[in-house]
């Protein structure tokens, strides 16, 4: 299903040497079409472009097409595999966080709002409320928009060491301070008696590993267990402290965002995946989750930065929208999150331009780069703020809803199948695409209808001991 | 599971127009339109089960296709299977979940006079309903590769048949006991349709 680069290295060896007889080409206009799908997908390290699905290529073309009929059958086989390598992730997040929403009540207790949603949301009149609701989600989105375009400016200008700053600072505060709250809020709805040098040795060896884990280099499996335990803090934040109807409107706005940022040729997002292509660099490390090791192979020649970058295969998210204490410096935290995770997921699964070691590999090393990959190390991407957003909207869910867990569940469902849904199309496309509408609209449309239809349907069902 | 979804939102959505636009307090055409609610909804789910069978036989025909040695890697069997256990685990889900939080709060079973043996029924009928919707996919699908309606209505009937013995609850004798009858049959044809036998199963019971 999935696309996989294994592809990479033969394309390798067909644009070095371009004399290779015509090998016979595939029967059904099936394959060939994929096939030209994946040439033109690597064509693109060359030309910076995304479509190139022109005549040239097809002699080319026809050059690997020998050996990617071999592989076409490990790409299937693998495709699945694929889906698995992200539905654990986003299934352990969710279950984090719904598991944290149900017992913890912390996050469930109204205790203000962000000053992102400075409109409050206990009115009088529904209209006044859906009138705020409109407004917050209008400032949040705008921010979230500044916001990206500010990270896509500081990175066209190469300013590297401010990105780098706000990320590694944003971490931190992800890191130390909100798991501090989540954790007292833990061991104060249990009961447990502890005592604050303890909470200080935990939360700093916690704290100090994943900075470690997260920016520099770690065991992957550790990697991506940060990378889900921040996310599923992120997404507790929301879940707080975003009100009701504001919270259902952002993720809706969101979602339309990230299809336009994504795919419109002047969106932020693709203009940013253009620029990281044409300088042949990695995009940010930081607010992607991978799901494989990211080698070093054969990288002998890459800048110390870029061979820093590819080094960390995962990326975490900045989050700092808890900056309800302070009100100062909240615009670069913030944004930092809001931008850096908005663009991190969006680029998302593009296994064949962004698989780390093969990317890095084509990049730095055009002309001789062999990495010898393993078609099993091969994975997928996904942002880190889709995996925020998923979070939130099940966590929503299951906080507020009325049918309780036939809700949350439903909701689930509905996320994962949408997720499929954009690996598909992300296997035909070859592109980077935007994980959260699918995903997102399918879990809204199920929410609403499961809230309101279904559970009078199924309440009365159980109240008689009917089975469907 | 997700076609599962699909068709139980449809089909509360019939109900609930159905309800909006009757008088709610009339007990019996309550109950009347609930029966009816439960008749369409299987329905339903036989139609989306149908449905899910046309997709999969495409997703097989593209993936034979895009294999060299013309064989997919996942059968129609396997894929029958796995459909029936999606929608079975999902409707157990759907049928349970609630009941089981509940159960872990504080409470008396029965209080008001129902019987005291709910979670206890309702936990087996969710089980045979989970087995039942397996061997429905295995046979289902079976029907449709093979064209035979008749397979495919005897699995509809048995639908409406198990769901409607379930309108006899609280009289649990007379849902649980067909119901189960009816999985063991069930079981048994899926069992010989996937190509087992007696002798395969003397075999494995015996560990040659």
């Amino acid at each position: 299903m999935t696309e996989l680069s294994a592809h990479l290295p033969q394309f390798q060896h067909g644009q070095l040497t371009e004399n290779f007889p015509d090998n016979h080409l595939s029967n059904t206009n099936d394959n060939s079409e994929r096939r030209r799908h994946d040439n033109s997908e690597r064509r693109r390290n060359d030309n910076a472009e995304s479509e190139t699905n022109g005549q040239p290529q097809n002699n080319m073309q026809q050059v690997v097409e020998q050996d990617e009929e071999e592989d076409e059958e490990l790409t299937l086989k693998y495709g699945a595999k694929h889906v698995i390598m992200l539905f654990v992730p986003v299934t352990l997040c969710m279950v984090v966080v719904v598991a944290t929403i149900k017992s913890v009540s912390f996050y469930t207790r109204k205790d203000g709002q962000l000053i992102y949603t400075p409109f409050t949301e206990e009115t009088e009149t529904v209209g006044q409320r859906a009138l705020n609701s409109i407004l917050n989600a209008a400032i949040m989105i705008s921010v979230i928009i500044v916001m990206t375009i500010l990270l896509v400016v500081l990175y066209k200008y190469r300013c590297y060491k401010v990105i780098h700053g706000w990320l590694i600072i944003s971490s931190l505060l992800l890191l130390f301070f909100f798991s501090f709250i989540y954790l007292g809020e833990v061991f104060k709805t249990y009961n447990v008696a502890m005592d604050y040098i303890t909470v200080a040795l935990m939360i700093w060896n916690f704290g100090v590993v994943g900075m470690i884990c997260i920016h520099w280099k770690g065991p992957l499996r550790l990697q991506q267990a940060y990378l889900i335990m921040i996310s599923a803090l992120m997404a507790l934040v929301f879940i707080k402290y975003l009100p009701e109807w504001t919270a259902w409107l952002i993720l809706a706005v969101i979602s339309v965002y990230d299809l336009v940022a994504v795919l419109c040729p002047k969106g932020p997002l693709r203009m940013l995946v253009e620029t990281a292509q044409e300088r042949n660099e990695t995009l940010f490390p930081a607010l992607i989750y991978s799901s494989t090791m990211i080698w070093l192979v054969n990288m002998a020649e890459e800048d110390p930065e870029a061979q820093r970058k590819t080094s960390k295969n995962s990326t975490y998210d900045k989050q700092a929208p808890a900056n309800q204490t302070q009100n100062e410096g909240a615009e670069a935290d913030d944004g930092g999150f809001s931008q850096e995770w908005q663009q991190q997921r969006d680029n998302r699964i593009g296994p064949i331009e962004s698989t780390p070691e093969s990317r890095a590999a084509v990049q730095a090393l055009p002309s001789n780069s062999q990495t010898s990959e393993d078609p099993e190390e091969r994975g997928v991407k996904l942002g880190l703020g889709d995996f925020i957003f998923y979070s939130v909207l099940v966590g929503k869910a299951s906080a507020t809803a009325s049918g309780d867990w036939n809700t949350t569940l439903a909701c689930f469902v509905a996320i994962l199948i949408g997720l499929c849904l954009t690996l598909l199309l992300l296997a035909i496309f070859k592109k980077a695409l935007p994980a959260l509408p699918i995903s997102i609209t399918f879990g809204l449309v199920f929410y609403f209808a499961t809230d309101n239809l279904v559970q009078p349907f199924m309440d009365q069902l159980a109240f008689h001991q009917f089975y469907i | 599971a997700f076609f599962w979804l699909v068709s139980l939102l449809l089909s509360s959505l019939i109900w609930f127009i159905a309800v909006k636009a009757s008088d709610p307090r009339d007990e019996s055409l309550q109950k009347g339109l609930l029966i009816f609610g439960v008749m369409f909804s299987v329905l339903l789910q036989e139609a989306f089960r149908f449905l899910y069978h046309k997709l999969l036989r495409k997703a097989i025909e593209g993936l034979v296709a895009l294999s060299e040695d013309g064989c997919s890697p996942i059968s129609i069997q396997q894929m029958a299977y796995v459909a029936g256990v999606g929608f079975g685990l999902m409707s157990g889900a759907f049928s349970m979940i609630n009941l089981l939080a509940d159960a872990l709060g504080p409470g008396t079973v029965g209080i008001h006079g129902d019987s005291q043996l709910y979670f206890l029924t309702s936990a087996f009928m969710t089980m045979v309903l989970i087995f039942l919707h397996t061997f429905w996919g295995i046979l289902f699908f079976h029907g449709c590769e093979h064209r035979r309606w008749w397979e495919i209505t005897a699995v509809v009937v048995m639908h409406l048949a198990v769901s409607g013995s379930t309108f006899c609850n609280p009289l649990y004798v007379g849902s649980l006991v067909p119901s189960y009858l009816l999985m063991a049959t069930a079981a048994a044809w899926a069992y010989l349709l996937s190509g087992g036998s007696a002798q395969n199963l003397r075999r494995f019971l015996l560990c040659k």
